[in-house]
């Protein structure tokens, strides 16, 4: 594994936002224990924005889950390593614990934010309550709503609407709105325009660049779409099977990647095609084909 | 086949429908068998009138001396044919009627929607007992009411599913392969729908079992056949003297219809759209 | 590094058209009245053997012009004309032989296949044209598509596979047609990039050793781009912009291409890695 990081920015006397040692994460059915995550390290620190990539069965999104305590309950666990938050270790934590960590200093975002919208209230609504559970030093919480809308670019008039009168867009908005609400420190942002048009996806990337600049935030932002990842992150972590195979500055990882695996990626993001003019494929052992 | 396997595990999820499912495997022999055992003729008369259940008759006896025991034992031959015939007849015609409303939609989907409606919308014994009192009181009479009466519940329900099924994408996919709409119909879409209505068969059963039960209750059945509802007929002018005669039948009634009912509802669960993997 | 595959140039020397659509619209009826324009009047033929890629986000009307080129769905407006016959009007008959020289691969291979079918019966249904053909034609069609050895899944049923595979027995039916054009509709959006390499090779034989034309349906530029030899752009439900993909996507000249093109997240700026093999 090669890993060619940047000595932190920030002093070392700032604890990472973010930080996993050697965490590792097992799935249990009821034939078997699978473990979807091992020996996976990553650190965020103020500001950064880092990206965590892989395909399908990689384990990103179960890293994603577990920073936050998401796993579900008696299927996941934690089998080894921990995770801290802000300096705080969370590996332990109860649900109770979690409620009091989530938010603020970390939220997420997620692929289909009308799972995660209430159907049945206004949006207005469920901004409010983000902000009156997890800003508690807002007095006026109406203010504050509209103050969110402005910052991800949606009409004060959303504040009426219900999830599934707005476009995919402006309902992935809505949910950032509902994260900035907790005044995060460090956001993790998975798969947050996968599900989105490009052109949609783009206006979104934007936005989180430009927010990310004004309120000094940091993301984690998970992804199987390299060329976001080349232009939105500026650290990048490669998963490939449970494990990290590669992590460093995004702009040499994607220039010279070391691992068999990463530039077999690449290639195959870019469409190359070889010299008889077929599309290079991975093949073998990192494949994740399963046949 | 792999769907019977699946069904069968479905089904062992759920307890109420497999004590249910015994029950019915039960009352099936009994009705198949009972003919076979001398000693259990319901019609035998004796000279021991109301007994009260006991080692002599186990049931107890009736005001002609048959017993009891051997009537709700005879019982259920008339009961689960006429609850299967019926079951049958409205499954056969609702499949076929929903199906063709809901696939080819249209003035035929409309029809045959204020048709059923009409048949929901009838008291549906009212009718039974003007029928059976102008055409007679056969075994046949009753099962074709019954038929009649209950084809809608299945029409809809299976309406719905093809509705449903014939907007996945592998019936468009056969249609570019040049397959005619009928085969379609019949080859793709009634096969992956009809699973529900299984459901909605099982539940028939018990209100043909009812309604044949009322119309023998009232008298609109015929006399030389042993039907619980006749046996309730007789019954009532004794009911304080002679509780068995009423009790039994009505249990046997009772049991019988929860049993097909806990069965359906198992069988809705285990083809809920919503279990699938 | 070049990306432009060569368009393999059609025998007869002068390019012919396979399909044409000519003003092709198609309204919706909305709720609450009124009408909805999802394809407004677009024209666009695909020569014999090319490759055409119709690129557009959701609400552009590409997968509803994919549709009622397939003869999944008629058109308001315009006609399709497949291999020199006039498609829109022709009688059921007609119809039913001529379109199975044009094949679907639908986006989700899951949805695309009877779940109540083995793969056996799923090719054979699509061999009815070819009498004589029996199981030695499915071998040698799983084989083609890259499932080998094939009795390994022929008697399989689609939720026994896994989603490429599934996505090669929809192709491998559809091949079962001899086909002269596949429309495909984002045949690649489920899959992890590094597979879609596969699914491309797999479309690139094909058409090498069938002389097939591709229709595909995308939102993915980049695949458009490596892919395809002509590209057509659609906004809501018409067409902006059509020229050979090269062009169009690198030297855009309409404004929404202009953007579409801007807002795809290359891996630009840096030369590709050493070793391309």
């Amino acid at each position: 594994m090669t890993t060619t990081e940047n000595p932190g920015r920030g002093s070392s006397a700032v604890p990472p936002l973010l930080q996993t040692d050697a965490l590792r994460v097992d799935y249990r059915t009821r034939d078997s224990t699978v473990t979807a995550v091992q020996d996976v390290s990553i650190v965020v620190r103020p500001g950064e924005s880092v990206a965590l990539v892989g395909e399908s069965g990689s384990g990103k999104s179960t890293v994603a889950r577990a920073m936050l305590g998401l796993l579900p309950d008696r299927i996941a666990r934690i089998a080894s390593g921990r995770i801290h938050l802000n300096g705080t270790d969370v590996t332990d934590f109860t649900a109770s614990q979690w409620e009091g960590v989530r938010g603020h200093p970390v939220a997420m975002v997620f692929q289909d934010p009308l799972s995660y919208l209430n159907p049945v209230m206004r949006v207005g609504r469920q901004i409010a309550e983000s902000v009156k559970r997890h800003d508690k030093a807002t007095r006026d919480v109406q203010a504050r709503v509209a103050e969110l809308l402005e910052l991800v670019r949606l009409p004060a008039s959303t504040i009426r609407s219900y999830p599934h009168e707005l476009s995919g867009g402006m309902r992935q908005r809505v949910l950032l709105a509902i994260a900035l609400g907790c005044r995060p420190s460090l956001l993790i942002a998975d798969e947050p325009t996968t599900a989105l048009d490009v052109t949609t996806q783009a206006e979104i990337l934007a936005l989180l660049r430009d927010l990310r600049q004004r309120l000094g935030m940091a993301m984690l932002l998970i992804s199987h779409d390299l060329g976001v990842v080349w232009e939105e992150c500026e650290r990048v972590y490669v998963m490939f099977r449970s494990r990290i195979v590669e992590s460093g500055a995004t702009q040499e990882v994607f220039a010279k990647p070391t691992h068999p695996y990463t530039s077999g990626l690449i290639l195959a993001a870019q469409a190359a095609r070889d010299s008889n003019g077929r599309f290079v494929t991975i093949e073998g052992e990192y494949s994740t084909a399963q046949d | 086949m792999k769907h019977a396997n699946r069904f069968i595990t479905g089904m062992a999820k759920h307890p109420s429908g497999v004590v249910a499912g015994v029950f019915i495997a039960l009352l099936a022999l009994v009705a198949l068998t009972v003919g076979f055992f001398h000693n259990l003729d319901p019609y035998v008369l004796s000279d021991d009138s109301m007994v009260a259940p006991s080692a002599s008759f186990l049931l107890g006896s009736d005001e002609l001396g048959r017993s009891v025991l051997a009537g709700v034992l005879h019982g259920t031959r008339v009961s689960l044919t006429v609850g299967f015939f019926a079951a049958l007849m409205a499954t056969g015609m609702g499949i076929l009627i929903g199906a063709a409303a809901g696939f080819y939609g249209g003035r035929l989907d409309t029809a045959v929607m204020r048709i059923s409606e009409f048949f929901q919308v009838i008291p549906s014994f009212i009718l039974a007992a003007v029928i059976v009192a102008m055409t007679g009181t056969g075994l046949a009479q009753i099962i074709a009411v019954v038929g009649m009466l209950a084809w809608p519940q299945v029409a809809r329900v299976m309406r719905g599913e093809v509705m449903r099924v014939k907007q996945l994408e592998f019936v468009d996919a056969v249609r570019c392969l040049g397959i005619s709409e009928r085969r379609i119909l019949f080859g793709e879409v009634i096969p992956n729908a009809v699973a529900p209505v299984l459901a909605v068969g099982t539940l028939i059963v018990g209100q043909a079992i009812l309604l044949e039960a009322s119309l023998s209750f009232l008298g609109l059945s015929s006399a030389e056949l042993v039907s619980w509802g006749r046996m309730l007929n007789s019954g009532q002018r004794f009911l304080f003297n002679a509780w068995w005669l009423s009790f039994f039948p009505g249990t046997a009634i009772f049991l019988t219809v929860l049993a097909f009912n806990l069965f359906g509802d198992a069988v809705a669960a285990v083809f809920n759209p919503r279990n699938a993997r | 590094m070049a990306n432009t595959p060569s368009t393999p140039t059609p025998s007869s020397g002068a390019a012919q058209p396979i399909l044409v659509i000519d003003s092709v619209g198609k309204n919706f009826r909305i709720a609450g009245g009124g009408t909805f324009a999802a394809v407004k009047s677009v024209s666009l033929t695909v020569n014999a053997g090319e490759i055409v890629a119709l690129v557009g986000e959701s609400g552009s009307g590409k997968s509803t012009l994919g549709r009622i080129a397939l003869g999944l769905m008629q058109p308001d407006a315009g006609s399709v004309t497949f291999d020199g016959t006039r498609l829109t009007g022709l009688p059921p008959e007609a119809f039913r032989t001529l379109r199975t020289r044009m094949q679907p691969i639908f986006q989700d291979p899951t949805a695309s296949l009877n779940p109540r079918k083995t793969v056996r019966e799923l090719l054979m249904q699509a061999l009815w044209k070819q009498p004589g053909a029996g199981a030695a034609r499915c071998t040698q069609l799983l084989e083609d598509v890259g499932l080998r050895p094939a009795a390994k899944f022929i008697d399989r049923y689609p939720h026994e596979l896994s989603g490429g595979q599934r996505q090669r027995v929809s192709i491998a039916r559809s091949l079962a047609m001899e086909p002269r054009l596949i429309i495909a509709d984002e045949p690649l959006s489920g899959a992890d990039v590094s597979i879609r390499g596969q699914v491309l090779n797999l479309m690139l034989d094909i058409q090498k050793k069938h002389d097939v034309a591709y229709l595909m349906i995308t939102h993915d530029i980049s695949i458009a781009r490596a892919f395809a030899s002509r590209v057509a752009v659609m906004m809501k439900g018409e067409l902006v912009e059509v020229g050979p993909a090269e062009e169009v996507l690198s030297n855009p000249q309409h404004a929404y291409t202009k953007r579409l093109v801007a807002a795809v997240p290359l891996l630009g700026g840096m030369t590709a890695p050493a070793s391309a093999a």
